[in-house]
């Protein structure tokens, strides 16, 4: 399998589960190597490295890692420091962070404890997704692994005592959320909190927290081991790096690979996932980054680069670079009708507008997948996503909005002409009259 | 300071302040439905965006921003405008809108908020939500449907109350408020929760479809339940007085009152004294007001001074107890008292029976004694503070009395005298650490105070006192807990026995007096007595039962009046409706005794009345004021009588929280909550 990436240059080389991941394993394959120089530097300077590796958090939001851990205190109180790692991968489609805890754990692990002590924290909470129970699994017992070989835990080899746990979710997308993350864990109803205050100054159980996704963690070490420059070399300025990337739906290969930053999206299907199912000439639109960011269709993808600022640039958005594909075949009206069901069932009910918006914009899209809806609820439900959009506490508002958005943008004649043959199909219907 | 523009218009703010209040110091109104200046920021509704620069490009919610530095906060712009449009519309979809038969309609945020801030005509077609009712006990009806998820009632119940027994259950669109359980809400404070509902999905049981807010008489007054003197405001419509709300007086109830407060007032139609009464034959009969007074002058006339007695009860005004101790110490009686519980206090300074550190002033307190006190029944709303106080983890909670759920983290330290001679000596852990205690407080309740061997136990409590310097420059950590809303007023007014005088137990024993007249005394045992009774009250309770002449009174809705508080703060109660039947007020029947007397009071009116009052008593001129720590350190020394204390535990005198005086007892919402309360505690027992 050849791509922009050379072999020599990944970082995840036990993604499909070929050898070992247990810690014989995943040593062989460099993981702890040098974890002891590297906990001999100073926090500041393994932040700067990540800053200048142009880390941005792999969860979908793409914020600069190196900046994020900057924030925590530089001296801890009496308030302890806590990192906490969001493995709640639950965005529709995505499953990276699923192939690295399940094949190489340690590399999480290994990347908590170097983040750990960048953030001057002695515990690190992993929150897993409920789902994961294998991977829950395999994280546990790496876990045991490296306290036996006091490579974490109370008095480790290297000196920087780090409490590494597993604490997994009870299903709900909605604690994928950093805030509601922190809420779950400390065992209240998943909630998104208000920002401010921001998890730096006050977040689980109210101390200084980061919160990073498993692959933005699982980076780190290796980042460290080749330098900074190595890993900025890849990808275009602002976009760098090496990053997991999968395709699910309609490609003949769907799987998992790391590829560099800023592969043209064809060139990584073709390359990677087979090709889309019936010939590139058969795609009809991808989202590219989960469910939460605006589809692209097929015209765009021919020159969609994936990265932050080029799929940004298009309306649409990287999120996790787990790309839904879907060809001729696919009936994408009812798609997102699906993906805004989905985003009604996981509002968690806080606040106003995804509450009640999701629901209202859900009933709608049903009757634009069978055509029964009116020509004006087009606009009516661009309307309510541009209500729900930006006006909630969390994301979630607007990641139920953007699919619909996206949907609009690229096949609203799509819609139109369905409406339209429902109409002429069905004989009567509300205002018949008025349009005969 | 640091300055914000709002609108283009430059504010000077303090730090810490946020968006919201900001904008409001400029004058801006800010829509909201879930934020409240008393309970924690939620920052769901989602109605208070206002625009903030610099800052993202979407709207903000101003609740729960912290205003910074040269920010500039737009509420007037297009995005605003959307984004307050869209809000409501969303509450507004699944909103029943069925408010010509919503008890909250004309008081309703969500309808207010509408006409300002929402679009004219609806764009959802789809089928609206619909919840099922929960229940939430006598007090609070619930109609969710019409509920927009706020989550105050939550926080009100979890945070202010301390009975976390509200939550929301499910997510997304199918998020409901609900009762964990279906059980009834079981705080003394509960029903503030129906103040709180912004929209019509809590409202108050008791008044269901009983008026709208536009068409009751609004009067501001005095709550007499308890010693707080919460201010409240009466709701009457014609003669009935229909509903009991709070004001919010941040030095004594914040915001809230308790469920007695609010839902007593069906009590003030039922069971009352409309005429004066007479028993003939055994048998009460009614009789004139001429006959009456006529009556009780020749018994007054007939009796000697000395065999006379006159027990002053729980809910009077200053205003009948000042003409009622003119008048009978003008006869030469001086077996007066204000205190028909024994309460022990009385004689000595007048800080000693006052809670000298004041309500607010507890904010301030680091340790706090409860001894023989239950602030959870005997004064509600002061329990909502001492529970923030620990939730702040700035207070210590220590308590001497029998094991009760206070509400809030409590160290036992014991439940007698016992315990508290053990404080008196300095003994153990708790002891110490109040040594060294810089506000220190001692909140003595009556079930210390009110018992045979209370002398004692005041000595002891004064010398655990004197041992600590609980009253101190700048501090006094003196604190009398009363119950009854009369008791500092009497005692202000030295309603008690002059020299050779009884006491009430005394009055009241067999063959202790000829003839006793009662002022609204319904929480003693009567039986013992073989006097004529003289019963002045509103209510046909326990003293008019064994009454043989009965004078109608007022209420305290139906009179003007003064009533000083626990802290010594005096604050004056408006008439809301006129008594019922015959009855007057109760000083005016003072007035017209004296005149058949033959020797009238001094006074006709009631300006009249208080302007003598103030110059008898100069502390009942300071409306509104609480004397709190007073300069010249007070002397504790001389308080009760050393001496033995049994070791039984101090038990409040309260037993059922919904049933205290007579006003309460004739209420059928009140029975309903106190039935509802037994049957818990047999259930649980």
């Amino acid at each position: 399998m050849t791509g922009r990436l050379e072999d020599k240059d990944r970082i995840f080389t036990n993604l499909h589960g070929a050898h070992d991941w247990r810690l014989e394993g995943a040593k062989a394959r460099g993981v702890w190597n040098g974890i002891t120089e590297m906990l001999r530097q100073t926090p500041e300077w393994i932040c700067d490295q990540i800053k200048a590796s142009g880390l941005r958090g792999r969860g979908g939001a793409g914020f600069a890692t190196g900046v994020k851990w900057t924030f925590m205190p530089k001296q801890e109180s009496e308030r302890p420091h806590y990192l906490v790692v969001n493995a709640d991968e639950s965005e529709p489609g995505t499953c990276k962070d699923r192939e690295i805890m399940r094949n190489d754990p340690h590399r999480l692990i290994e990347g908590c404890l170097l983040a750990s002590y960048a953030i001057r924290a002695h515990d690190c909470i992993i929150y897993i997704r409920g789902e994961y129970v294998l991977e829950r699994e395999r994280l546990e017992a790496a876990l045991l692994e490296a306290t036996a070989a006091r490579l974490i835990g109370e008095k480790p080899v290297h000196g920087w005592p780090c409490r590494i746990r597993v604490t997994h979710g009870a299903g709900a997308y909605i604690c994928g959320d950093e805030m509601a993350l922190l809420e779950s864990l400390e065992g209240k109803k998943g909630q998104p909190r208000l920002k401010p205050p921001f998890p730096a100054g006050s977040g689980v159980y109210g101390c200084p927290t980061t919160v990073n996704n498993v692959e933005s963690i699982s980076v780190t070490p290796e980042i460290l081991r080749r330098g900074a420059e190595w890993f900025a070399g890849f990808g275009r300025p602002k976009n760098s790096g090496t990053k997991l990337m999968s395709a699910c739906g309609h490609v003949n290969r769907p799987t998992v690979v790391e590829e560099a930053m800023s592969i043209p999206m064809r060139e990584l299907i073709e390359t990677h996932f087979g090709g889309v199912r019936g010939g590139w000439g058969n795609l009809k639109a991808i989202i590219p980054g989960g469910s939460s960011v605006r589809l692209l269709p097929a015209e765009q993808c021919e020159e969609a680069l994936m990265d932050f600022d080029d799929l940004a640039g298009r309306r649409s958005g990287l999120g996790t670079a787990a790309m839904i594909v879907m060809d001729q075949s696919t009936d994408v009206v009812a798609a997102i009708a699906r993906l805004s069901y989905f985003y009604k069932h996981e509002s968690c009910g806080q606040c106003t507008p995804c509450r009640e918006g999701t629901g209202w914009m859900w009933r709608i899209m049903q009757r634009m997948v069978s055509g029964e809806a009116e020509p004006k609820e087009i606009d009516l439900l661009l309307d309510v996503a541009s209500q729900v959009e930006g006006h909630t506490i969390c994301g979630l508002g607007d990641a139920a909005a953007w699919p619909i958005q996206g949907l609009f943008l690229h096949f609203r004649p799509e819609i139109e002409a369905r409406i339209s043959a429902y109409r002429s199909r069905k004989g009567s219907f509300a205002g018949a009259r008025v349009a005969a | 300071m640091p300055k914000a523009k709002v609108n283009g218009v430059e504010v000077e703010f303090e730090n810490g302040m946020t968006v919201l209040q900001v904008a409001e110091l400029a004058g801006e109104e800010i829509p909201r439905f879930c934020y409240h200046e008393r309970l924690s920021i939620a920052g769901n509704c989602r109605m208070c965006l206002v625009e903030v620069r610099p800052g993202p490009p979407k709207p903000q919610a101003s609740c729960a921003l912290p205003a910074a530095d040269g920010q500039e906060i737009v509420t007037n712009s297009a995005m605003v405008k959307k984004a307050r449009e869209g809000v409501m519309e969303f509450l507004l979809i699944n909103h029943p809108l069925d408010c010509p038969i919503c008890d909250q309609g004309g008081e309703c945020d969500l309808q207010d908020q509408a006409m300002g801030y929402g679009r004219d005509a609806t764009r959802f077609e789809e089928n609206k939500r619909a919840v099922e009712e929960k229940h939430m006990g006598p007090l609070i009806k619930t109609v969710m449907t019409r509920c927009i998820q706020c989550t105050r009632c939550v926080r009100f119940v979890t945070e202010v109350a301390g009975a976390p027994e509200l939550g929301m259950i499910s997510r997304g669109e199918n998020a409901e408020i609900t009762t964990y359980l279906n059980s009834a809400v079981t705080s003394e404070l509960s029903a503030n929760v129906i103040d709180l509902c912004p929209v019509g999905a809590l409202t108050s049981r008791p008044y269901a479809f009983n008026a709208r807010p536009w068409e009751l008489t609004k009067t501001s007054s005095i709550d007499v339940m308890d010693a707080l003197g919460s201010a409240i405001r009466v709701d009457a419509r014609g003669a009935a007085v229909l509903r009991v709300l709070p004001r919010t007086n941040d030095a004594v109830n914040e915001a809230w009152i308790s469920d007695k407060t609010r839902y007593a007032c069906d009590g003030l139609a039922r069971q009352r004294l409309d005429r004066p009464l007479l028993r003939k034959g055994g048998k009460l009969t009614a009789i004139s007001w001429n006959e009456a007074l006529a009556e009780a002058a020749r018994r007054l006339k007939a009796t000697q001074p000395d065999r006379i007695g006159v027990i002053a009860g729980d809910l009077q005004d200053a205003e009948s107890l000042k003409a009622a101790k003119d008048l009978f110490t003008g006869l030469g009686v001086s077996s007066l008292d204000g205190r028909p519980d024994g309460l022990v206090l009385g004689h000595g300074p007048r800080e000693s029976w006052l809670f000298n550190p004041t309500l607010e002033g507890l904010e301030q307190a680091d340790m706090v004694v409860l001894i023989g006190a239950h602030p959870k029944i005997e004064a509600a709303v002061l329990n909502a503070r001492l529970r923030r106080l620990w939730l702040s983890g700035r207070t210590r909670f220590g308590a001497i009395g029998a094991p009760v759920d206070h509400g809030f983290g409590v160290e036992q330290l014991g439940e007698g005298g016992a315990a508290l001679e053990a404080l008196a000596a300095g003994k153990g852990d708790f002891a110490k650490a109040l040594a060294k205690a810089e506000r220190p407080v001692f909140i003595l309740g009556q079930g210390a105070l009110t018992r045979p061997d209370s002398a004692a136990v005041l000595a002891a409590a004064a010398k655990a006192a004197a041992r600590i310097k609980l009253v101190r420059e700048g501090w006094n950590g003196w604190a009398v807990l009363h119950t009854a809303a009369a008791r500092v007023g009497a005692l202000d007014l030295g309603f008690v026995p002059g020299p050779g005088g009884k006491a009430a137990a005394e009055i009241l024993a067999k063959d202790g007096a000829d003839l006793v007249f009662l002022l609204g005394v319904d929480e003693i045992e009567l039986g013992e007595t073989d006097a004529f009774v003289i019963y002045m009250g509103s209510h046909g309770d326990r003293g008019a039962h064994r009454a043989d002449l009965i004078l109608p009174g007022a209420a305290y809705t139906e009179k003007p009046g003064l009533y000083v508080n626990t802290e010594g703060r005096v604050q004056r109660g408006e008439r809301a409706v006129f008594p019922k039947g015959e009855a007057k007020e109760d000083w005016t029947i003072f007035r017209a005794l004296s005149a058949v007397l033959g020797a009238p009071l001094p006074y006709d009116d009631l300006d009249a009345l208080r302007a003598r009052l103030f110059a008898d008593c100069p502390s009942f001129g300071r409306i509104d004021h609480a004397p709190g720590a007073v300069p010249a350190p007070l002397d504790l020394s001389g308080l009760g009588e050393p001496g033995p204390i049994a070791d039984s535990p101090f038990v409040s005198p309260i037993t059922a929280f919904h049933l205290t005086n007579p006003i309460c007892r004739a209420s059928v919402t009140m029975a309903e909550c106190a039935g509802l309360v037994a049957s818990a505690k047999m259930a649980a027992e």
